[in-house]
């Protein structure tokens, strides 16, 4: 209510307004009314929690005299505390190599999808989708109940070529594991995008090409895929702010991989046992902005190299 | 004419051929989870760790059974498991959606003041990690009494800055200004030229934000971890995990416990997977907006 009251009181001071007033004032009316409520959610649920982490994050709670102002203290900790840094270069790590290859992946099958219309191609485009209707935490259980040791299959199917199965949950494999993980839940995902961004490709584009002499393959390099890439940008994006919030997974794996994901594997498991495992939410809060702040620059780096910026707003 | 276009699809598809052997390698690593996971909750503990073969059925096919304990484990926990789950997905989904239906439709078709400003803030906030959220709102809910409440889950669905975007391309496309001011001119108000002449041809974009929006809050698993510390408010993904994580600690005490997480994780699915399929010609319409652009 305050909000609607004073953005009509700005209103006014707003410059040149060449129709009537009256209706100017209607339309600035409705606009709020219709917008108001999700306005309302927005600052109570996402401009006030962050403005309080903000505030926590400035503040230390000590064993001896209570809580004191220690203005970028926690960052200054977080930014030299190892076990922070090795979970932000993991998850840095990780998005270099399971981004790609969950865009490669969903290309692949977006391309052929596209490319071929028949009945197996229909049903492969549901089937592939099937694992983003699953929750991210059960389709973690379900690779753990794959990669595990005494009921999963890996055992048998090595033991066929007389080599011993590799462990997913060890040190050297973690990676790959979760790799393989997150590429299954998501790929069919960013595959239907892309493929509803295909659809919509003008036909005749393709005769033109196929009659100046292009083959299957440079018309899916040279005309499908360029046309594509503000669906590709946008999948990149959101797959990027969502793999430097690694959490599900890592979390769920780690009573299967005891003593190899420890509890600050990821910046957010880091922060999760900081506030609730150690009642330590000061810095918590610091490592939830710090991360938050890590997530911005790395997307800006990215539409910067990509000189997309103006294209993605 | 219709004969010879076919024989031509047919041809183009068998030249297709090792495209989709390829596809087909792909399909089956995308079911491998589900077949495992189907076979095995047909087996007891026993079955489970016998060592027979993981990926084929057990001499025994035992679901019925295997259901029933899964349904009176603990008092029949599962079950409230269940109800949370579908409890929040449907008011969070439900209330996001209609939050974000009259904002993009707001900012699409009003030029009021503070629009442009307010729009950027939104398309900055898709930017903002939701899991940074959690703790403060965890803190500030605390502060008000609300955790381990079913509200300290529902509130926090309801904001969905991606479905206001997504409803505002749409609205902004699918609704022409000409049809509204026609139905101003009749003499309809504001409110009802929002039910009743633009609500409609929103129609395709308000379902996939809705099954959008119902599936983020189902698939929730940090917050309500963060939130609730009685398991019988817990939703199906913390309550599993908690399992896994018991059944995992002591391993050779609660076999048991293996098979019914197993079957737990695909009773849990079917819902999502029934809503995908019925509800298909729906979101992949809605999709492709928020994709192309």
């Amino acid at each position: 209510m305050t909000l609607l009251v004073k953005e009509s009181a700005a209103s006014t001071q707003e410059k040149a307004p060449k129709i009537r007033g009256k209706v100017r004032l209607r339309e600035h009316l409705m606009g709020w009314v219709f917008v108001g409520p999700f306005w309302l959610v927005f600052l109570a649920l996402l401009i006030a929690p962050l403005a309080y982490a903000l505030y926590l994050s400035l503040w230390q709670k000590k064993l001896i005299g209570g809580t004191s102002f220690v203005f970028l203290g926690n960052y200054v900790k977080a930014f030299t505390d190892p076990t922070f840094l090795s979970g932000v270069w993991f998850v840095v790590r990780f998005s270099l190599v399971a981004i790609p290859l969950q865009i490669l992946v969903a290309l692949a099958m977006a391309l052929i999808v596209d490319a071929v219309t028949s009945l197996f191609t229909r049903f492969s485009r549901l089937m592939i989708f099937l694992p983003y209707a699953i929750p991210t935490v059960i389709g973690a259980v379900m690779w753990g109940f794959l990669y595990s040791k005494s009921f999963g299959p890996l055992t048998d199917i090595f033991g066929l070529f007389g080599a011993p199965a590799p462990d997913f949950f060890s040190k050297n494999l973690i990676f790959y594991g979760l790799v393989n993980v997150v590429t299954w839940q998501w790929a069919g995902y960013y595959m239907i995008i892309l493929y509803a961004a295909l659809q919509g490709i003008d036909p005749t584009l393709y005769e033109a090409a196929r009659m100046d002499g292009a083959g299957k393959w440079q018309i899916a390099l040279r005309i499908k895929i360029p046309l594509i890439a503000p669906a590709l940008l946008l999948i990149l994006v959101f797959s990027l702010i969502g793999t430097l919030q690694f959490f599900n997974e890592p979390q769920i794996l780690r009573y299967l991989a005891a003593g190899t994901i420890a509890p600050g594997f990821t910046p957010n498991m880091y922060a999760y046992q900081q506030a609730f495992g150690l009642a330590n939410f000061n810095y918590g809060s610091a490592i939830s902005f710090a991360l938050g702040g890590v997530v911005f620059v790395c997307v800006y780096a990215f539409l910067f190299f990509t000189r997309k910026r103006r294209s993605f707003f | 004419m219709t004969g010879s276009s076919r024989a031509g699809a047919r041809r183009r598809a068998q030249r297709h051929l090792p495209l989709q052997i390829f596809l087909g390698f792909l399909v089956v690593y995308f079911l491998v989870p589900f077949w495992w996971v189907i076979v095995n909750s047909s087996k007891d503990a026993p079955g489970l760790f016998g060592g027979s073969n993981t990926l084929w059925f057990a001499g025994e096919i035992d679901y019925i059974g295997n259901l029933q304990r899964l349904f009176t484990y603990d008092g029949g926990i599962y079950g409230r498991w269940i109800l949370n789950s579908t409890l929040y997905a449907f008011a969070g989904g439900i209330g996001a959606t209609i939050l974000a239906v009259m904002a993009g439709y707001g900012f699409a078709k009003y030029r009021f003041a503070g629009r442009r400003f307010s729009f950027s803030v939104l398309l900055g906030a898709l930017m903002v990690p939701a899991t940074a959220l959690v703790i403060p709102t965890f803190m500030m809910f605390s502060g008000l009494g609300l955790t381990n409440t079913i509200w300290a889950v529902i509130l926090p669905s309801l904001l969905n800055p991606f479905g206001v975007y997504l409803m505002h391309v749409y609205a902004r496309d699918a609704v022409p200004d000409e049809i509204l001011d026609a139905a101003r001119v009749d003499g309809a108000g504001e409110l009802r030229t929002f039910l009743q002449v633009a609500f409609p041809l929103m129609r395709p974009a308000v379902v996939t934000v809705l099954l959008l929006s119902a599936v983020a809050s189902w698939n929730n698993y940090f917050l309500p971890l963060a939130m609730l510390s009685d398991n019988r408010l817990f939703p199906v993904t913390v309550g599993l995990g908690l399992w896994q994580g018991i059944a995992s600690a002591n391993n050779s005490g609660s076999t048991s416990l293996w098979s019914l997480i197993i079957l737990g994780a695909l009773v849990s699915v079917i819902p999502l997977v029934i809503a995908f399929f019925t509800l298909q010609r729906h979101w992949r319409g809605g999709l492709s907006v928020g994709g192309l652009r």
